[in-house]
């Protein structure tokens, strides 16, 4: 008995030991990007053993929370900081936060696989998704009732397609909030008369429509090469914040890698799409 | 054996000390470590009542600058130039940056400039809008319409992630009240004729197998429940009744009800039955039928019991998280048609809270709304409370 309490004390020394000595690298911050930082990690671990990476997520402001308070090394978020979070990290370590772009990520818009709609505008969009438009028929469909299915205002997709697609403007009263992609899916998968928005997936009954930018433009699908040559209306950048103080060493080596084409090459991994070439920077 | 007592009675001290102490001794004599127990237990018990208050205390305090009219959610800002910064005080600049005395002083001139800069991006987002300068948590803005820019006329709208933060509880209040009621017609119904039922009427084998199997509806999760109202209650209940939107108070509120059926039944059921069996027997003697003792005698005598039931069954309801938050479509509108959609206050604290920055105004709304939620369960338990004993006290003739 005594021998394994003192084995265990041994082991958890050494423990210890290690995880002092190699770098610990802490990310927190946006849901979205939760996974593919977690596909960073998993990958850089495996190449540099010394290193250790946690994610965590939580949401973007949360991110920023943790970064200004300095629980964070780097703060994951799926929209620019805004000023009053650069100012809480101007007061915790007297510099902005250095930006870096990451991964860009495309916002498909769903509806039921049985509507005949294909292509809808930026404009009908924003008068679907701020109650201004009601029926189908009013955008070329079968008249009946749209259902508007929207996320929860914490989600960082939602302030995207707010910010993106309604310029602001607040959405419609009746649309309904589900708690997450997959549900919101599966609800436009589920009604024939719905529309959703939300990252690439698959649902089944649901189908992705063609965004034009207005009525004279071509309809475009949010395929791969249409979100990374910018044609496709509705994308965005993904973004890691990180102290400037930190930003070197380990830390800097790991940042460099995720923007380095090995890194984005998990990017198109995992469902959202690589930077352009001309954001990337050449492999070391 | 009474021989020795007797002895250790009439020796209060001395050699016997030990088994006193031990609560051995019988008698009126005082029992040191029965009383320590018993006070134990009561701390126990007033721990339970001091958390609660300290609970309410917590939301309270985090809740006070809403009911003070304390916060201020306008989002406008005014804006002094970088290059104007030499012409300030330096008074003047710290409170234009908002900085404390520690912070003030702890920044250089150019971490200063840096601030300016930023307080301009700060401005530049800052919607331009006639309501900029409202301050949306006020009394006025939570309770009563206000057109609001983009609205044709005034309305009721809770949109708190928006550029001007719009805080209205009204359709929340609608929400919660309207998922609510449909739980209790649906469930206070069910769970009484069940019940009746198996206190009055059922065979002892019938009673046997039934109590446990309706009480067993309890060990649902309401995660799980909603889960089921979300994929296949919604879907079928929409065949059978043909309404519009799929999910919405209907749907939740007979989730919700399943979730209260068993709450409701189990204490009705034990206020049944604690009525005593000479009623029974009374009526039948009379020539009663065993359905007209139920009804008429029985039901009225255990009627403070079934009401506390139906009162208990409300507060889950309306604190119940899940279930709504899963199947109502939580969108907010004021609307009292039960198949259109809900957003409740349960499931705006649980969908918002996360993403709110500490101390924010959006923060402190939701801890009002709690504030809000605590009161009205308080307030309803201590009416049924009041209602339960002066019924009681009318029922055993003690008018």
């Amino acid at each position: 008995m005594k021998k394994l309490i003192q084995s265990i004390c041994a082991a958890a020394l050494l423990a210890g030991v290690a995880a002092t000595e190699a770098g610990t690298i802490t990310a927190k911050g946006s849901d979205t990007l939760v996974i593919l930082a977690q596909k960073w990690a998993e990958v850089y671990m495996a190449r540099n053993p010394d290193t250790t990476i946690q994610v965590t997520g939580g949401g973007s402001g949360t991110g920023f929370a943790a970064l200004q308070n300095k629980t964070t090394d780097l703060a994951n978020a799926s929209r620019q900081i805004k000023a009053k979070e650069k100012i809480a990290c101007i007061k915790a370590f007297r510099k902005a936060p250095t930006e870096y772009k990451v991964a860009l990520d495309g916002l498909s818009v769903y509806i039921n696989a049985a509507n005949g709609v294909e292509a809808l505008t930026l404009a009908q969009l924003d008068g679907i998704f701020t109650g201004k438009i009601t029926d189908w028929s009013q955008v070329g469909g079968k008249a009946g009732r749209i259902t508007v299915y929207s996320r929860e205002n914490s989600s960082g997709t939602y302030e995207f397609f707010k910010k993106n697609v309604l310029k602001g403007k607040d959405f419609f009263a009746r649309a309904q909030t589900m708690p997450g992609t997959a549900a919101v899916l599966q609800a436009v998968g589920k009604d024939p008369s719905g529309i959703g928005y939300g990252g690439a997936a698959y649902g089944a009954g649901a189908k992705a429509i063609l965004v034009k930018k207005d009525a004279d433009s071509p309809a475009v699908a949010p395929t791969e090469e249409n979100v990374i040559s910018g044609n496709y209306p509705i994308w965005r950048y993904l973004y890691v914040y990180v102290n400037p103080a930190l930003d070197k060493g380990e830390l800097g080596d790991y940042l460099k890698w995720i923007r380095s084409s090995e890194g984005q090459k998990i990017v198109k991994n995992v469902g959202y799409y690589p930077l352009p070439k001309t954001l990337q920077l050449s492999s070391r | 054996m009474s021989y020795t007592n007797a002895a250790f009675v009439t020796q209060p001290s001395g050699n016997n000390r030990s088994a006193r102490w031990a609560g051995i001794l019988r008698g009126k004599k005082r029992r040191p470590l029965e009383w320590l127990a018993e006070k134990g237990i009561f701390l126990v018990s007033l721990s339970a009542i001091l958390m609660v208050f300290l609970i309410f205390l917590f939301v309270g305090r985090e809740a006070l600058p809403i009911f003070l009219g304390r916060m201020d959610s306008s989002v406008a800002i005014k804006v002094i130039q970088p290059d104007q910064m030499a012409s300030l005080s330096r008074e003047e600049l710290q409170a234009y940056l908002e900085l404390s005395d520690d912070e003030f002083a702890g920044m250089d001139e150019e971490t200063l400039t840096l601030m300016m800069e930023v307080k301009l991006e700060e401005a530049a987002e800052a919607p331009e809008d006639k309501d900029a300068s409202v301050n949306t948590t006020e009394w006025k803005y939570l309770l009563q319409p206000h057109q609001w820019t983009g609205y044709d006329k005034p309305e009721h709208i809770w949109q708190p992630v928006s550029e001007i933060h719009k805080y209205n509880i009204i359709p929340l209040l609608i929400g919660s009240l309207k998922a609510t009621l449909v739980a209790l017609l649906f469930a206070v119904p069910l769970s009484l004729a069940a019940a009746i039922y198996v206190s009055q009427l059922a065979s002892p084998r019938v009673k046997e197998w039934l109590k446990p199997a309706i009480e067993m509806l309890a060990g649902i999760p309401s995660v799980v429940l909603g889960f089921f109202a979300l994929l296949v209650m919604a879907t079928v209940l929409q065949k059978v009744f043909g309404y519009d939107s799929r999910l919405n108070a209907f749907v939740a509120g007979v989730a919700l009800g399943l979730a209260i059926v068993p709450v409701v039944f189990s204490i009705a059921e034990d206020a049944l039955t604690s009525v005593p069996r000479s009623y029974t027997q009374a009526a039948l003697a009379l020539g009663s039928s065993k359905w007209q003792a139920a009804w008429r005698i029985v039901l009225p005598a255990a009627l403070p019991g079934v009401f506390a039931a139906v009162v208990l069954g409300f507060g889950r309801a309306i604190g119940e998280t899940m279930i709504v938050l899963m199947a109502s479509g939580n969108a907010s509108i004021v609307s009292w048609d039960l198949f259109e959609s809900a957003r409740t206050i349960t499931a705006t604290i649980a969908a918002e809270l996360a993403e709110t920055v500490f101390g924010d105004h959006h923060y402190r709304m939701l801890f009002m709304l709690g504030t809000l939620l605590f009161a009205v369960t308080f307030v309803s338990n201590l009416a049924a409370d009041l209602i339960i004993h002066r019924l009681k006290k009318q029922l055993e003739g003690r008018t």
